[in-house]
């Protein structure tokens, strides 16, 4: 009975993740491709790679790209991490709903909408008080920021949740003011938080577009504008080279921040057993 | 020297107790305000406008004139909206599109979300950061790959006629049926997550109960397993639904000319008619559609977080 139960979950399991990453395998596989068409092997060569970073207007979306990801995945941690810290420490207050909503809704919103509804503010806010001056980096981060944002809040709510508030009651009743209690006990408790928030909001900026495209301006163009312009006309060798890098270029992102993640996890854990130890 | 005077620190600390909670209240608040809702108020407000050759493209609602204001409301957007059928039909399509999608992801996500909850230790770990991984690559990147899979020169037809089966190359992308790989592909690890971590707390106990007083497994499953995971399939639902709704990218890389979807036709009519007053009431028609479900996630999204604390 409960063999057949763990052999239908197990082949699903096998069905799921030959579906999840079948395809990503075929496009590194034929980054490799010799040849210019997708469905021949023509033998084994890295010239596409050579060609990728000869290609001056995808050097130049790269950069911009990073340079917007780093810019807003840490000005969405300076104002998701408040955020979060209101929703979950904060109890109860006049609009809280609102604020919630305004927390919760960026992150199912299509990005069409979220699009066009910031491109729509920053026309009327140039027309009202001149700024922002045309459209370009500054309006894409500020877009990026406001949906990152939104993420990062979550991350560092969850995170906030699942943990014991008695050490900062204790610190507040001991008369520590709330800025040193934020500094010496939340931050350092909440920090794998930020660090995996930092890095989703980065990944998450590096990868929009729709939304960049509505408010991008002349010289502002980035890495998945300048993939998609190029992926519209089909497939082409340079893309499959272009994905093979930010794919193991993020998968060892991840495969890092998850290791040191579970370090302080555990260094933490152990802190708090020889805290104990002690205490006895 | 009877009194004494509060150096800047104190003065600022006293400051920071008073108003710290505003303060951090404040910073978020203010900016999601300016950068999430007003914007949607400007989108309300120019859905109402008429298209004009000008910058920016449309007219202004309110003119100051010698003997007031003269307020220009065109509800003509609305009723062209109404009155030619491709806006309906993508509409329609769009929502048909992504409940479909959304089941199909829910059938394919719910066993292996299952099978991940009920995995050892260490294979947890492991099946749960397999999950994750495609969920941080890049989703143009993702639907990219399948282009190259389902092309009338891609490597499904060349398989198939290599191997003699077929003949004659299918034609799959540019179908329907590739915007439903495309969606459930990018969206599956949205629908995975939140039915683990809900199948993950649950207590066993009772399926083991159910199991020796000689419930049948499948009864078992649709009375004890599936209502307590009810909101990790809602959640993951919406996660799902909300975003495929207002697709674009999907649509345009992988679907045909005749697959209409509304984020589709919002793109065209910003991009290439530049007739921003319909491309705002076409995202307002959508966002009336989406009211609701968004509302109900964040009313799911309290309540998780109140059963957390």
């Amino acid at each position: 009975m409960s063999g057949k139960r763990s052999i239908f979950l197990t082949s699903a399991l096998c069905f799921g993740f030959a579906f999840l990453y079948v395809p990503i395998l075929l496009v590194i596989i034929y980054s490799f491709n010799e040849g210019k068409l997708v469905t021949v092997w023509a033998g084994f060569s890295t010239k596409w790679y050579v060609e990728l970073f000869q290609d001056d207007g995808m050097i130049d979306a790269a950069w911009n790209s990073l340079r917007i990801g780093v810019m807003s995945a840490t000005l969405a941690l300076a104002i998701g991490t408040p955020a979060g810290l209101v929703m979950s420490r904060f109890g109860r207050f006049k609009t809280r709903t609102m604020f919630s909503g305004m927390i919760a809704a960026p992150l199912v919103m299509p990005d069409v909408i979220t699009g066009l509804s910031l491109l729509l503010l920053f026309v009327t806010m140039e027309q009202l008080i001149g700024w922002p001056e045309g459209r370009g980096m500054t309006t894409i981060v500020i877009a990026h920021t406001t949906f990152c944002a939104a993420y990062v809040a979550v991350v560092v709510q969850s995170r906030l949740a699942g943990m014991d508030s008695s050490i900062e009651e204790a610190a507040m009743d001991l008369g520590a003011k709330p800025t040193k209690i934020f500094f010496l006990i939340t931050l350092p408790m909440i920090l794998p938080a930020l660090m995996a928030g930092w890095l989703l909001s980065f990944t998450l900026s590096l990868d929009d577009l729709v939304i960049s495209s509505f408010v991008a301006g002349p010289g502002s163009t980035t890495l998945p504008m300048k993939v998609f312009s190029s992926v519209r006309l089909g497939v082409s060798p340079e893309i499959n080279a272009l994905a093979t890098l930010i794919i193991v270029a993020i998968s060892i992102l991840i495969i890092i921040a998850s290791i040191l993640v579970m370090r302080s996890e555990r260094q933490r854990s152990r802190q708090a057993q020889d805290s104990v130890d002690v205490s006895i | 020297m009877s009194e004494i005077k509060p150096t800047l620190k104190q003065r600022f600390d006293r400051w920071m107790i008073r108003h710290g909670r505003v303060l951090v209240i404040g910073l978020p608040y203010l900016w999601l305000f300016l950068f999430f809702l007003v914007p949607f108020l400007i989108v309300l407000k120019i859905s109402f406008a008429t298209a004009e050759y000008a910058q920016p493209p449309y007219s202004a609602l309110f003119q100051w004139v010698d003997e007031g204001v003269n307020v220009a409301i065109n509800f003509g957007n609305y009723l062209f909206l109404l009155s030619d059928s491709l806006y309906i039909t993508a509409y329609l399509n769009s929502i048909r599109i992504a409940a479909i999608s959304t089941v199909i992801t829910l059938l394919i996500g719910y066993p292996m979300a299952y099978g991940i909850a009920r995995a050892k230790g260490s294979t947890r770990n492991l099946l749960l950061m397999l999950v994750i991984l495609p969920f941080w690559t890049s989703f143009l990147i993702r639907v990219y790959a399948w282009i190259g899979i389902l092309d009338r020169e891609g490597l499904i037809n060349a398989a198939l006629m290599g191997m003699h089966i077929i003949s004659e190359p299918l034609i799959m992308r540019q179908t329907e049926f590739a915007v439903y790989i495309g969606i459930v592909y990018t969206y599956l690890p949205f629908m995975i997550l939140p039915l683990y971590s809900t199948l993950e707390k649950m207590d066993g106990s009772l399926l083991e109960a159910a199991l020796d007083l000689g419930c049948k497994p499948w009864k078992a499953f649709l009375k004890i397993t599936l209502p307590l995971s009810m909101p990790g399939v809602l959640a993951g639902s919406l996660l799902v639904f909300i975003p495929a709704v207002g697709e674009f990218v999907i649509p345009e890389l992988l679907g045909g000319p005749n697959t209409l979807m509304i984020g589709r036709t919002l793109w065209n009519e910003f991009f290439s008619n530049r007739d921003w007053p319909i491309a705002s009431s076409v995202a307002i028609a959508m966002l009336i559609f989406l009211v609701v479900p968004i509302m109900y996630f964040q009313h799911i999204q309290g309540k998780t977080e109140e059963a957390g604390k």
